[in-house]
């Protein structure tokens, strides 16, 4: 999967041609592969592909700067959970759990901040994101030792624990932290000073009121940080070894089960981090439906970006566009719903895949 | 009182998908191959009865179209996984994403954004207030037995899935076998999708499947792969299930989240509860491909 640590690792140059081509390659197959389910769905491909591009990009009329600003707003949970899904698989866990991982940290989150409403606001913040990263690695931890010590296939358990967290949520918000008057299945508004700062001045953005907040510098550094951690450090070597060859992991006396726990505790972390900067940055409430299915979108968003942080985050940028464009086509198109943003997924995926093993198909070793 | 009764033909209807999915799952077990989109293909099954029904009203065209649906994308599954030999978990995985995107697409399209409810018949009861699916359901548990274990073509699947190398070296084309095992499997998972959708509620919701397919694979583990295994696996979860109405009209003061969250622990306790076992094929997950 990745040359980095063979003898005759490729110079940065080649790096970075395979890494356009890659690029040129997906946003051709991605075009045609949107045109078709145009046609599918009988919408006019070109008219499709420019309220697309309008929603994700922007345009002349309408200008730059909010379209650019949600699109990355959108990708900030995506390129987290997707980082998670990136560390988990490449330790060799198909962990499902992503959703379920935010899930148990935004509830972590809020509860904090209604215990913790009279602390100094940074303070508060801080407790936040420490809770919600701390709870969405203990219950990634809770899969990846029922792998350990019971056998039990992280495949299966991730996906419950997915539903109990989402229960375990629909409680709460209809429970104890339930907003005051107790009539929505939501939660109070987050003391303000506890919310993510806004980043961008309106004197910058021609006076466009932009959302993007402190969590994209966040999501940022937690890439930086994934693939310095993967590719430049022992721990992460011994993660890629556990994954990519279990029996040289063996060979090499790693304990394997150690590096698993750590995996998919980093794994949680992420994801409670990504529910967190959300609910601090953008929604500033809890509620029932709180992840449009982040955590499953994380999954596509790592493989198309090859398993790798810095993929993760491209392709994230590439889905946050989508999903911000696909809201803008079906608001103008009848019949066309947001949903539409999955087929792609899977139909992308499906191709990469594909190619992948059809150009191994004689190798003789298992490819993903 | 509880009604005793109602409360066990109530279980053995909870549990009918669950044990449809399982026993389809089973074979595809049996022969190597570990589908983990079933999740999606219950879901094309549920969505696809609903469309063809309210097409042309016959149920009998609901259950075919239901069990066709879930065939075509266990086909797509094994022309991946299969074929190209690509990671059976990540094809299946994106089988369930698939299956997500274009049931919700096709039932905004169709029935207009959500909110909107479409109502069909319901499959009418046969027996003991149980309709054809439960009753199908129930019989493929002593044919799937049989078929295994006192028929030849089952001794053949079942080496696909413990040793593909001397199956193939006695004239069996693996390939070809798995890919057919998956496609039941499949089927039985669209099936078990209309009987969700025009078996009990008659109408359909996006996600509906709820995970009942990933249930589905967690009874054939702790069903031991096994056909009766399954059935008393997939009663246990029919009966958690039925616990919430239980519970309703016992008039228990319990968060009702409690009783939708206990068949996801419950499958998790199962798993634990059967943990280290050898009983699954020895080939299991591995692709296989020709020397």
């Amino acid at each position: 999967m990745s040359d980095t640590n063979l003898p005759n690792a490729p110079t940065p140059l080649i790096t970075l041609l395979r890494a356009l081509t890659r690029g040129v390659t997906y946003s051709v197959g991605l075009t045609v592969l949107l045109v078709l389910t145009f046609l599918a769905l009988r919408v006019p491909p070109m008219e499709g592909l420019a309220k697309i591009w309008e929603g994700a990009i922007g345009s002349k009329d309408d200008g730059y700067w909010y379209p650019l600003t949600e699109t990355l707003l959108k990708a900030i949970p995506l390129t987290l959970t997707g980082l998670s899904v990136v560390v988990a698989w490449r330790a060799g866990l198909f962990s499902i759990g992503a959703e379920g991982q935010l899930t148990i940290g935004i509830v972590v989150a809020t509860s904090i901040a209604k215990l913790g409403a009279h602390l100094p606001g940074t303070l508060l913040a801080i407790f936040m994101l420490i809770g919600a990263m701390s709870s969405g690695a203990l219950w990634g931890l809770l899969a990846a030792w029922l792998r350990i010590r019971r056998n039990v296939q992280e495949v299966i358990s991730t996906i419950m624990l997915n539903y109990i967290a989402l229960q375990i949520l629909a409680w709460a918000v209809e429970g104890p932290l339930q907003e005051a008057t107790h009539v929505k299945p939501q939660s109070d508004p987050l003391p303000t000073a506890a919310l993510l700062p806004r980043i961008l001045p309106m004197s910058l953005t021609d006076g466009i009121q932009t959302r993007l907040h402190l969590g994209v510098v966040f999501a940022i550094l937690a890439v930086i940080m994934v693939t310095i951690y993967l590719f430049r450090t022992p721990g992460g070597f011994a993660l890629r070894l556990i994954g990519q060859n279990p029996e040289a992991a063996k060979l090499a006396r790693l304990n394997a089960d150690s590096i698993r726990l750590k995996a998919m505790a980093l794994s949680g972390a992420l994801c409670g981090l990504a529910g967190a900067i959300e609910l601090m940055g953008v929604t500033g409430t809890l509620y029932r439906d709180f992840s449009p299915g982040w955590g499953y979108t994380a999954i596509p968003v790592a493989l198309l970006g090859g398993l790798h942080p810095i993929g993760a985050a491209f392709s994230a940028l590439f889905f946050g566009g989508l999903t911000s464009g696909t809201s803008n086509l079906a608001r103008f198109t009848k019949g066309v719903s947001s949903v539409l943003v999955y087929v792609i997924q899977g139909a992308a995926v499906l191709a990469v895949v594909g190619a992948r093993a059809w150009k191994n198909r004689k190798a003789g070793t298992e490819v993903d | 009182m509880i009604d005793t009764i109602a409360a066990l033909q109530g279980t053995i209807t909870l549990a009918t998908p669950l044990l449809l999915a399982a026993v389809g799952e089973t074979v595809s077990q049996k022969s190597g191959v570990v589908n983990v989109g079933i999740e999606g293909m219950m879901l094309m099954g549920a969505f696809s009865a609903v469309l063809a029904i309210t097409m042309l009203p016959n149920l009998a065209m609901g259950i075919a179209v239901a069990g066709a649906a879930g065939g075509l994308l266990a086909l797509l599954f094994a022309i991946f996984a299969v074929r190209l030999s690509a990671n059976q978990v990540v094809v299946g995985v994106v089988m369930n994403l698939l299956a997500l995107g274009i049931t919700g697409t096709l039932y905004r399209a169709r029935f207009g954004e959500t909110g909107t409810f479409v109502k069909t018949p319901i499959l009418p009861s046969l027996l003991f207030g149980q309709n054809v699916l439960t009753w199908f359901a129930l019989i493929s548990v002593p044919l799937l037995w049989l078929w295994f274990y006192k028929t030849r073509s089952g001794l053949i699947v079942r080496a696909c899935g413990e040793q593909p190398i001397a199956a193939e070296a006695s004239g069996a084309n693996v390939l070809l076998l798995r890919t057919l095992c998956v496609v039941f499997g499949g089927v039985m998972a669209g099936l078990a999708g209309a009987s969700l959708s025009i078996g009990t509620v008659g109408t359909f919701i996006e996600n509906m499947t709820a995970g009942r397919g990933f249930i589905a694979l967690a009874i054939v583990t702790s069903g031991r792969w096994s056909a009766l295994g399954c059935l008393v696996a997939a009663l246990v979860f029919g009966g958690v299930e039925q616990l919430q109405f239980i519970g309703q009209a016992q008039g228990w003061r319990l968060p009702y989240q409690l009783f939708l969250a206990l068949p996801y622990v419950v499958t998790l306790v199962l798993l634990v509860l059967g943990g280290k076992t050898g009983q699954a094929p020895a080939f299991l997950g591995r692709p296989y491909r020709r020397a």
